[in-house]
């Protein structure tokens, strides 16, 4: 294989890693029965203050500690207003979004276009040296690496461990798991304040590394938080299918920039958006099996194609925690 | 307890959200090192001091209320019209449209400039109608499809601006070529203020207010937002009924792309929407989505964002600054309220 | 293990659920708990279960005293519960439902798991796949399943919320041969129920609930009589079974086909006359609630022809039902029937035909306030419907439905209700009936079906009976057909 292909194709699972986090981040959240909508900002405001607080501790680990902890903050406001104070989730957790992405290019203006620390890259002696795969998977980050090690524990995690049996179980049916003696809210506390940091962790992984540096308003991401909501949903909210969600997502916007220089006439904020549309695309084809008319047009069909394309859809199809975005209440 | 005393204590709570607010967004003015009563002295200087500046307000008041009027429609529905800012940049793109083809001809500036606003109603409305449609037909969560259709339009403006609108020479950031000044909506004396879309603006929310209130048409989209499910049973076309509402919205959000195009930027700019259709949902939120209160709050909101702009000018502070108290203010009447009811609960 | 309960109290707002109850139930008994629905027994075992806590009150196990504050605390103590919905998580396996909350390691021991559940069914007969996703379960092996999660955790006092709601005839034997073995054993059992011969056949000694009090306690052999008269404070009639058929079909299904991921039936023929009323019963989930929704448009059936009025509307949607004059009246109130957040009089505005434009308020609180006082509505014309109670929203639900439409379809029309409410509904539809509406509707109440139905179509594992005459069958007939015995094949 070409080796530009190769350097292109391991800078794609670099530039995926923080959004491999952040939708992973969101799994474990939505997987506990909380939507938090305010990945966008939080990614900002953190990706902001992990980068000022290297910038100005010359720590590199000091700064992902702050991410973090301003992603668990966001989300524990999440947590409280909607957990304790019943309010809609979506509608806090948009302000936030709004907020935290406002606060960020408010604190954030000293900072602009400050050269600061970034990760430095780690080969892994011997294993960087098989062919393809060394430059693939072993001559990367310390990100990159962590972001293979969160695929796998989250996945064992959530199906293998019995706590997160029981997560699944406080997001599909609250009372049962209440019956089993789970503290529900307590863990959706938890949950969202661990997703939150997940979250939070993805903001230096951008400003320390993936896109160093913070350039306001330029600095190309606004939008990723979004993206990393709809992976969660397109993912079927299995941390498997989450990150080939993030991969796909990083190739399609390396492959716009590749096929940019043959393409002239169009600006690279056109290409850019392209997954956009694509995400609309995938969403539309896990979520049109539920659509009511789609029902009524499979019952006119004759019977063994009926069969087929009602296998097809339901094999398509992903469907939320059964209580997702729904407050638990003990009577 | 009785109705009156419930009543004082909500405004105490909400005086206590404003409260907070400004505790907030003061401190976070102390964290980057500035004088928060300096600040918001500023911010009241800039967006008060003469009639320049109140007409700036009034400038960005008229957007911000015909978008904010039209997600009340949707709000009222139960649907979550994120898409809202890439229909105000539809809006202005198909207004520039109109206006681009017919500016050359014979036809009447007046004509062209109406003509102009029919087709930014429609472009706002076409492109509501693909969120909705995704929504309704398509079962995609109206918060998703509506972002993607927001960057798509943004990448829609661009493309226009840089390709086939670009300016003579070279495309650049700063838009298309501006119209003939014949074709700008009259303004009072030297502001940049249009009587004609002041009166848009009162008239939108006024109708707003009208259809929610007192119409079977209000009422039914009320009953779609409650419980789509018994609205259906009950023999309201609730598909039929969520595009409608779409669609509305959509034609206030082109109203207000139109209002940008002919009334402030008289030509195609990238950011045309100036982010007021998020902002138009924070209005939306504080006044608990009841078209009473939007006017008022829309207002205090233009003048946030243009007194702030006082601020890189005499402080060296970001702008930004608006956006975060604008965001406090209404996390924390949520916040409040929800404070509010569990000590009422309590009793 | 022997349970008392002493002076156990508790209040839901206004309402006193439980006063001061006071019992004791000895080990290796089968406690049966008698009463209507809001009778309170519901209350009592969730208090005993650690679901809620009581204002007052003294639970002892084996003459200890002890305090239970959640459900895993019962568990614990050896009190463990089935609800009437077995709560458990539909789309995870068998046994990852039997290792969620089971104490241990970080990782749990699934074969451990399995050979455990393998063993208790042996013991018991039951057969569940381990492997198996609970949601393709029946609702009666879910039950199984609840009863051996609890019995592996530990449990020697168990509760049954009215578990035989939505079983076969064959799983219910077997539910009673299981708790009768596990009584034998010593173990404690509570059977919740408002369904007397059940009671009667299983439980060593009974207690009757009424009204939020105990009312009386009973030992074999049982007098019918007297524990409906403890059970209503009076002996209750229904009125004389009052047919108002006539032979004008109104309502017509010819060679119908309908389906859904798990269902197939085929050929369902049925004619419905003005004024008839046509009961459908069987165990919930066989279909009923599919061909009650295909006979309103909501779902379009894959074959056959729904015809109202000599028109052919099959394929149509609800809409064009309705303009034929069809309506369908849901179970779930809040969730399907009524709008929360809306009052009684937008209600109306949103029921009745549009008008111009423009609301006039004033008629519509008018005539709110005249369907308040014929249908007994508890509330006033401002009220928010989520403020009534379920009795008045049932009323409300009636209410609303216009005169014009002469096909009702109604599912369970008098869920939860207590019997007089009961009694009131059908009055209330009767007399539609005599005006010339049909009524089909489904219920899983054997002597409602009997008494206010013309004839019935039992469902059962993907067939449907002829037409029954309710007037000759009994109520022994007709529960056999829902346990599916005597159903051609």
């Amino acid at each position: 294989m070409d080796n530009n292909i190769l350097v292109g194709l391991a800078g794609v699972l670099a530039a995926a890693a923080p959004v491999v986090f952040a939708a992973i981040g969101e799994t474990f959240t939505e997987r506990a029965g909380i939507i938090n909508l305010s990945v966008n900002g939080t990614i900002l405001l953190s990706a902001m203050a992990g980068f000022a607080t290297s910038l100005v501790t010359n720590n590199l680990i000091l700064g992902f500690l702050v991410g973090a902890i301003i992603g668990a903050l966001v989300a524990l406001l999440v947590a409280f207003s909607s957990i304790t104070l019943k309010q809609s989730q979506v509608a806090v957790g948009f302000v936030l979004t709004l907020m935290t992405r406002d606060l960020a290019y408010f604190l954030g203006n000293s900072f602009m276009g400050q050269a600061g620390p970034r990760i430095p890259p780690l080969n892994i002696p011997l294993l960087q040296d098989i062919p393809i795969l060394g430059t693939l998977f072993f001559k990367q980050d310390i990100i990159v690496y962590t972001s293979f090690i969160l695929i796998v524990v989250s996945q064992w995690w959530i199906f293998s461990t019995r706590q997160g049996l029981l997560l699944q179980g406080i997001g599909e049916r609250p009372a049962a798991a209440f019956v089993r003696g789970a503290n529900v809210n307590k863990l959706r506390y938890l949950y969202t304040m661990l997703g939150g940091a997940l979250v939070g962790l993805a903001g230096p992984m951008f400003s320390l590394s993936v896109k160093a540096g913070w350039k306001g308003t330029i600095s190309g991401l606004d939008g990723i938080g979004w993206i990393a909501l709809a992976i969660t949903i397109f993912g079927g909210w299995n941390p498997v299918r989450v990150a080939l969600g993030a991969y796909l997502f990083a190739l399609l916007q390396w492959l716009g920039l590749v096929l940019q220089p043959s393409l002239p006439n169009i600006p690279s904020q056109v290409l850019q958006v392209a997954p956009f549309p694509l995400m609309i695309l995938t969403l539309l084809l896990v979520n049109i099996g539920n659509a009511e008319w789609v029902e009524r047009w499979l019952a006119g069909m004759p019977a063994p194609l009926r069969r087929v394309v009602a296998k097809v859809l339901r094999a398509m199809r992903t469907s939320p925690p059964a209580s997702l975005g729904v407050p638990f209440e003990n009577e | 307890m009785p109705k009156t005393s419930s009543r004082w204590l909500g405004l105490l709570f909400q005086v206590g959200a404003v409260l907070l607010a400004l505790l907030f967004t003061s401190i976070i003015l102390l964290l980057v090192g500035a004088k928060p009563f300096q600040a918001y002295e500023r911010i009241i200087y800039g967006a008060f001091s003469d009639m320049g500046h109140i007409s700036d307000v009034l400038v960005v008041w008229v957007p911000l209320v015909l978008v904010s009027a039209g997600l009340l429609i949707t709000y009222s529905t139960g649907l979550w019209n994120i898409g809202i800012e890439g229909q105000i940049a539809l809006g202005a793109i198909f207004t520039v449209w109109a206006m681009r083809l017919l500016q050359d001809s014979s036809i009447p500036p007046v004509l062209i400039i109406l003509v102009g606003f029919l087709a930014g109603m429609l472009g706002g409305a076409l492109w509501a109608a693909l969120a909705g449609a995704l929504r309704v037909f398509g079962g995609v969560n109206e918060i998703f499809g509506g972002l993607g259709l927001n960057f798509v339009s943004t990448a829609l403006t661009i493309w226009l601006i840089f390709g086939p609108w670009k300016r003579p020479g070279v495309g650049s950031m700063s838009g298309t070529v501006p119209f003939d000044t014949s074709l700008w909506l009259p303004m009072v004396g030297g502001s940049r203020l249009s009587l004609w879309s002041l009166g848009l603006g009162i008239l939108g929310i006024v109708v707003v207010y009208f259809i929610l209130q007192g119409t079977y048409f209000g009422l039914r989209l009320k009953a779609v937002g409650k419980n789509p499910r018994a609205a259906f049973l009950m023999g309201i076309p609730t598909s039929s009924y969520m595009m409608l509402a779409f669609i509305l919205c959509g034609v206030f959000a082109g109203l207000a792309g139109a209002v940008q195009v002919t009334g402030v930027y008289h030509r195609l700019i990238p950011s045309i929407s100036s982010g007021y259709g998020f902002l138009g949902m924070l209005v939306a939120m504080l006044v608990n989505y009841q078209a009473i209160g939007a006017p008022f709050v829309a207002f205090l909101f233009a003048a946030l964002n243009i007194g702030s702009i006082q601020l890189p000018i005499d402080l060296k502070l970001d702008s930004t600054l608006s956006g975060v108290l604008q965001g406090a203010l209404v996390l924390f009447v949520l916040l409040m309220d929800g404070v509010r009811r569990r000590v009422l609960h309590k009793k | 293990m022997k349970v008392e309960l002493q002076q156990i109290d508790k209040h839901f707002g206004s309402v006193h659920a439980n006063d001061h109850i006071t019992m004791t139930i000895p080990a290796g008994t089968i406690q049966g708990i008698l009463g209507e629905n809001g009778a309170g027994k519901s209350t009592l075992m969730k208090i005993l279960s650690g679901f809620i806590q009581a204002d007052s009150g003294v639970i002892k196990l084996d003459g200890k005293k002890v305090v239970i504050h959640t459900p895993d605390q019962a568990i614990h103590h050896g009190i463990g519960m089935l609800h009437q919905d077995p709560l458990d998580f539909p789309p995870m396996r068998v046994v990852d439902n039997l290792v969620v909350g089971s104490p241990g390691g970080l990782v749990p021991n699934k074969k451990e798991a399995i050979a455990a559940l393998k063993k208790l069914q042996e013991r018991f007969g039951f057969q569940i796949d381990p492997d198996a996703y609970v949601e393709t379960l029946t609702v009666g092996e879910r039950q199984q399943l609840e009863i051996l999660r609890l019995l592996w955790l530990g449990a020697r006092v168990l509760i049954l919320d009215e578990p035989t709601t939505g079983i076969s005839a064959s799983q219910r034997l077997k539910l009673f041969d299981t708790l009768r073995k596990l009584a034998a054993d010593g173990m404690t059992v509570i059977f919740v129920s408002h369904k007397l011969e059940e009671v009667e056949v299983l439980c060593h000694r009974i207690a009757v609930f009424q009204r939020g009090r105990m009312v009386g306690e009973a030992k074999p052999p049982y007098v019918t009589t007297k524990l409906v008269e403890m059970m209503f404070g009076k002996a209750i009639t229904l009125d004389e079974r009052a047919p108002c058929a006539t032979c004008d079909p109104v309502l017509k299904v010819e060679h119908l086909e309908v389906e859904d991921t798990r269902l197939h039936i085929c050929d369902i023929n049925l004619e419905v006359c003005r004024g008839e009323v046509i009961g459908l019963a069987g165990m919930e989930g066989s279909g009923q609630r599919m061909f009650l929704r295909t006979l309103a448009g909501l779902t379009r059936p894959v074959g056959g022809k729904v015809i109202v009025h000599d028109k052919t509307l099959t394929g149509k949607t609800y809409a064009s039902f309705r303009k034929a004059g069809v309506t369908y009246v849901p179970a779930s109130r809040l969730e399907e029937g009524l709008i929360s957040g809306l009052s009684l009089t937008e209600h109306f505005i949103l029921a009745r035909e549009q008008k111009g434009f423009i609301i006039n308020r004033d008629a519509a609180v008018k005539e709110t306030e005249e369907n308040i006082d014929q249908f007994f509505i508890r509330g006033k014309p401002e009220t928010h419907v989520e403020a009534l109670s379920g009795g008045n929203q049932q009323r409300a639900l009636l209410a609303l439905q216009r005169q014009d439409v002469d096909v009702l379809l109604i599912e369970h029309p008098t869920r939860g209700l207590d019997i007089e409410s009961s009694i009131w509904i059908w009055s209330k539809l009767k007399a539609r009936c005599q005006l010339g509406a049909t009524i089909v509707f489904i219920s899983s109440d054997l002597e409602e079906l009997l008494h206010y139905s013309d004839r019935i179509l039992v469902f059962f594992g993907g067939k449907v009976s002829e037409p029954l005459d309710a007037g000759t069958t009994t109520v022994d007939q007709l529960g056999q057909l829902i346990g599916g015995l005597g159903m051609k094949s």
